[in-house]
């Protein structure tokens, strides 16, 4: 994804180093943004939604239509978050809430069939072709940090830009009566629902906040990554793969866990080009992230900040 | 509760059912056994196709043994299936034909040790998670075989010459032609199936079941559950590898597309389809999955509004909101609508024991 | 003291701040049964739990024979000769009665690694399902899906599973909860009859069956034990009257 544009030379220095981590923040702070729509989803409402990726792809592509119609990513970034939010509600209006009560294999088979779907409405749709998006002028500078060395403004742009949702996530659910009743929800829906609230009416806004949290990490990364069939299935791998490690419906955890993929994923890259001097099979890196999580199944099979089944 | 009951098993050790599905199956065996001798089976392409459904049938069959029956719903088996068959193109001697009996042997062994250490890993998790890892480290492999040149990238490799089947200087069949290969498979399918069956009624049966309906309970009855999933996992990785190899021999040629999480989600549909836990099944799920693709490739070209729309080539749009009906609306698949049908016809005769 | 089965040395549970089982120290010898009683919320189900290794203690040890067997999984602790019932009906709903108590049996044969001889051709294994739930009461219910009977039947057939391990070592939680009357004194007899070559612990709110089997009876409150001792002695007991007898705790 994002991180592999990252260019480096064989040997580390400190400013390539500093770039690296960099890039690993940025990189894991997409996904956490990506990852936590779909934890939301499944601790709250025991969803397990495959069909997350294509909405990060769907994201990807309104960044595209929107800001080629609108003129700029700016205007882009709203109508689409506005657009994918609605786009979350009718879903789970029209599909997911029949999933509620349903064994993980329907959820999984539902949101396989909604995958294909969806892929196959962007090609009808957009076609089969890579496109790129650019950036916002404002931002397409980048900060020298050597004679040789700079940072694109872009991605620290980015990367501010999923920290401040981050808080503001943590925030809602930590310090607002909507995450109050969100986490209530979580634990006993019957009790919430007595207390007089529709948990239907919270569960519709959770979906569709995770719908946009996914769309919105799509439009953020689509100048960078460019917009691509597939991309979405990528993305929903590396997903499950932070979830599981960090511990599903837990966003501590998934924040956590996307960091660690961030880095695992840019240093392994570096790493094996450094151990090996020559590139032997630097590909391999891909599977840096995967080792990883084995290494994180042997020693705590929940997760770092899953819950312990007892 | 629910998921508890939605596996209900018909009451008594004997009755109408078993033995009017064991006739059914002769029936369909022995038609399927003189096919390819009348007027139909002389068409290539029938025999070619009814050879791929049998090939998927297998492969849906063993994702039945770890899902239908043990409750292990992976999103892996692709890895099964696909690293059987790069087994066969790799061991195959450049532009030789490899020995059948040795690297169909070497084929379902690899597939069992990936079975055992991806089980060792995947089965110390449950639910959710177990679909998450199952299908990441599927993907793992994919991008394994995908990304590097360990095997052709993601060309894939050409299998030229089809393995050779000669045992002791006897050739008993030739996998080149048609008809033979349809014969093969079908007495693979044929002995898989009752294998698999004599499995499921066996002490190892009952238990895989047994973890299934209710696996802590299982443990305080005193069964290690862990070991006999990691059994089920790698019998079930076994026959996904048997069905992988006679894929890459029907089609010559492996590519990362075989470890696909397509190919997974695939199997897994076949298998609800055609209603989980009775084996006999996912042969249905298989074939109803493989013609209603076939069926949706063969869409025609529509005009909407002036402007045309190939509904064919967007086979996948149809084939997706199928899936989603059916996870919808069938999600006993079309066995579980055809035992409740014949239930409701037949129940009342077989009585139960006093 | 060689016939004590099993004995617990100040056992210890914590469910994050609550301490639902504290310093408990108890012991069940061969041939007798030991009652537990005590509140709704006592600990006495958690207890179970950790005797029986569905929970890993926060403290203590438990011991079978001589044997330490703190912290180990369910299935080892049930190998070694424990079986247990539980509170909430805990059986395989959509299988048969008879296969029910088959699957407990099928645990005597040591591993069930045989994969192709027919499960029912084993005739010790069909043998015992069908004597245990002759002896819990189901004589003619064998081909009834579990999830099909009764209330009072389910938690029969919960017995019957447990006695179809063949255990030296029965725990058993509230076996007569939501039993008719009939059934009630059937178990109460049956446990009667067990009790000549098992050990039993039995959590129990009948304290007319309770006071009539047990031969030791242990008295938790919050979690710890209160007093211990022969029925008469808890009968009398002012400090049981008081915490738990003389109050409205008693249930059934
Ligand atoms: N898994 C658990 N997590 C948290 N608390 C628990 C758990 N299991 C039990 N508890 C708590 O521990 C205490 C003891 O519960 P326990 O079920 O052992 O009581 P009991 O004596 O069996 O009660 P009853 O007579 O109602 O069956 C209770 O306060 C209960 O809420
Ligand atoms: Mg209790």
């Amino acid at each position: 994804m994002a991180a592999r544009q990252g260019r480096l030379g064989s040997q580390v220095d400190i400013p390539s180093f500093f770039i690296q981590i960099l890039n690993s923040i940025q990189y894991g702070l997409l996904l956490f943004l990506c990852a936590s729509g779909l934890t939301l989803v499944f601790g709250i409402m025991g969803v397990i939604n495959l069909a997350h990726g294509s909405l990060y792809m769907i994201g990807a592509y309104l960044a595209f239509s929107l800001s080629e119609h609108l003129g700029s990513l700016w205007l882009a970034l709203p109508v689409g978050v506005v657009l994918a939010v609605v786009f979350g509600a009718v879903l789970e209006w029209l599909l997911i809430e029949r999933l509620y009560k349903r064994e993980h294999l329907h959820q999984v088979l539902l949101t396989y069939g909604l995958i294909l779907v969806f892929e196959e409405l962007r090609s009808v749709i957009w076609g089969d072709d890579v496109h790129g998006v650019s950036m916002p002028p404002l931002l397409a500078a980048s900060i020298a940090l050597t004679d040789t060395l700079s940072y694109p403004v872009y991605r620290l742009w980015m990367s501010g830009v999923c920290l401040v949702l981050a808080l503001l996530m943590a925030w809602v659910l930590l310090r607002t009566r909507l995450g109050m009743i969100i986490r209530a929800g979580s634990v006993n829906s019957e009790m919430v629902q007595s207390l007089g609230i529709n948990i239907g009416v919270i569960h519709r806004i959770v979906f569709a906040a995770g719908v946009g949290l996914a769309a919105f990490a799509g439009m953020l990364a689509a100048p960078v990554s460019s917009v691509f069939p597939g991309m979405g299935n990528q993305v929903l791998i590396i997903c499950f793969v932070v979830v599981v490690i960090g511990g599903i419906g837990s966003l501590k955890g998934a924040l956590v866990g996307a960091i660690l993929i961030g880095v695992v994923d840019t240093f392994g890259k570096v790493l094996t080009l450094e151990i090996a001097g020559v590139k032997i099979l630097p590909e391999l890196a891909g599977m840096s992230i995967y080792l990883l999580m084995a290494v994180i199944l042997i020693w705590r099979p929940e997760g770092i900040f899953g819950k312990v089944r007892s | 509760m629910n998921a508890q009951l939605s596996g209900m098993e018909r009451p008594g050790r004997s009755g109408l059912a078993p033995a009017a599905s064991a006739a059914l199956l002769v029936i369909l065996v022995v038609a399927m056994a003189v096919l390819p001798l009348t007027p139909l089976g002389a068409d290539k392409f029938t025999i070619q196709l009814l050879t791929r459904i049998m090939i998927m049938a297998i492969l849906a069959m063993s994702l039945d043994l770890a899902m239908g029956v043990c409750g292990l719903v992976s999103f892996g088996h692709a890895a099964f299936f696909g690293l059987a068959g790069y087994v066969l193109a790799l061991v195959a001697p450049q532009g030789e034909a490899a020995g059948f009996w040795t690297s169909i042997a070497m084929a379902m062994a690899a597939t069992a040790v990936l079975a055992l250490v991806m089980g060792a890993l995947v089965l110390r998790t449950t639910g959710v998670y177990f679909i998450m890892v199952t299908l990441a480290l599927a993907q793992m492999l994919y991008f394994l075989f995908h990304d590097t040149k360990l095997a052709g990238g993601s060309d894939g490799i050409y299998i030229y010459v089809r393995p050779d089947a000669t045992l002791f200087g006897f050739r008993p069949f030739d996998l080149d032609n048609v008809q033979h290969l349809y014969y093969v498979v079908l007495v693979a399918l044929s002995l898989s199936y009752l294998l698999l069956r004599r499995v499921l009624s066996s002490l190892f049966g009952k238990v895989m079941s047994g973890i299934r309906i209710n696996e802590s309970r299982m443990q305080s009855l005193g069964y290690a559950t862990f070991r006999y999933k990691l059994v089920c996992f790698m019998l079930s990785g076994t026959f996904a590898g048997l069905a992988g190899y006679f894929a890459a021999v029907q089609f010559g040629v492996v590519n990362p597309d075989m470890l696909g999480w397509h190919l997974s989600g695939s199997a897994m549909m076949m298998v609800i389809l055609g209603g989980m836990g009775t084996l006999w099944g996912a042969v249905i799920g298989a074939a109803a999955m493989i013609l209603a693709e076939m069926g949706f490739q063969a869409l025609p070209a529509v005009t909407i509004n002036g402007s045309e729309f190939n509904l064919g080539k967007h086979w996948q749009l149809w084939m997706g909101s199928f899936i989603v009906l059916v996870a919808l609306y069938l999600p006993q698949g079309l066995g579980g609508a055809l035992s409740a049908l014949w239930r409701a016809l037949f129940a009342r005769k077989a009585a139960p024991r006093p | 003291m060689s016939d004590i089965v099993l004995r617990t040395d100040t056992l210890t549970r914590c469910f994050g701040g609550l301490t639902a089982v504290r310093d408990v120290s108890l012991a069940c010898r061969f041939g007798e049964i030991h009652a537990v009683i005590g509140p709704n919320g006592a600990g006495k189900s958690t207890l179970v739990n950790l005797l029986s290794g569905d929970l890993p203690p926060s403290a203590g040890r438990i011991f079978f024979g001589e044997r330490d067997i703190t912290g180990l999984a369910s299935h080892q602790v049930a190998r070694m000769g424990v079986g247990r019932s539980y509170q909430k009906t805990n059986i395989f709903l959509p299988l048969s009665t008879f296969e029910n108590c088959r699957l407990a049996a099928q645990t005597r044969l040591g591993h069930s690694m045989r994969f192709f001889r027919h499960a029912l051709s084993f005739a010790e294994i069909n043998a015992a399902a069908d004597e245990a739930m002759v002896a819990a009461g189901l004589v003619g219910r064998a081909d009834v899906i579990a999830a099909t009977l009764s209330h009072g039947e389910q938690r029969q057939l919960e017995i019957a599973m447990a006695l179809a391990t063949r255990p030296r070592l029965l725990l058993l939680d509230e076996p007569l909860a939501g039993m008719g009357g009939d059934e009630s004194a059937r178990i109460v007899e049956l446990l009667g009859g067990l009790a000549r070559d098992h050990a039993i612990l039995l959590i129990e709110h009948d304290m007319d069956a309770v006071f009539a089997v047990a031969d030791v009876l242990t008295v938790m409150v919050n979690g710890a034990v209160l007093e211990s001792g022969s029925p008469e002695s808890i009968r009398s007991s002012h400090a049981v009257q008081e915490a738990y007898l003389g109050s409205d705790g008693v249930h059934g």
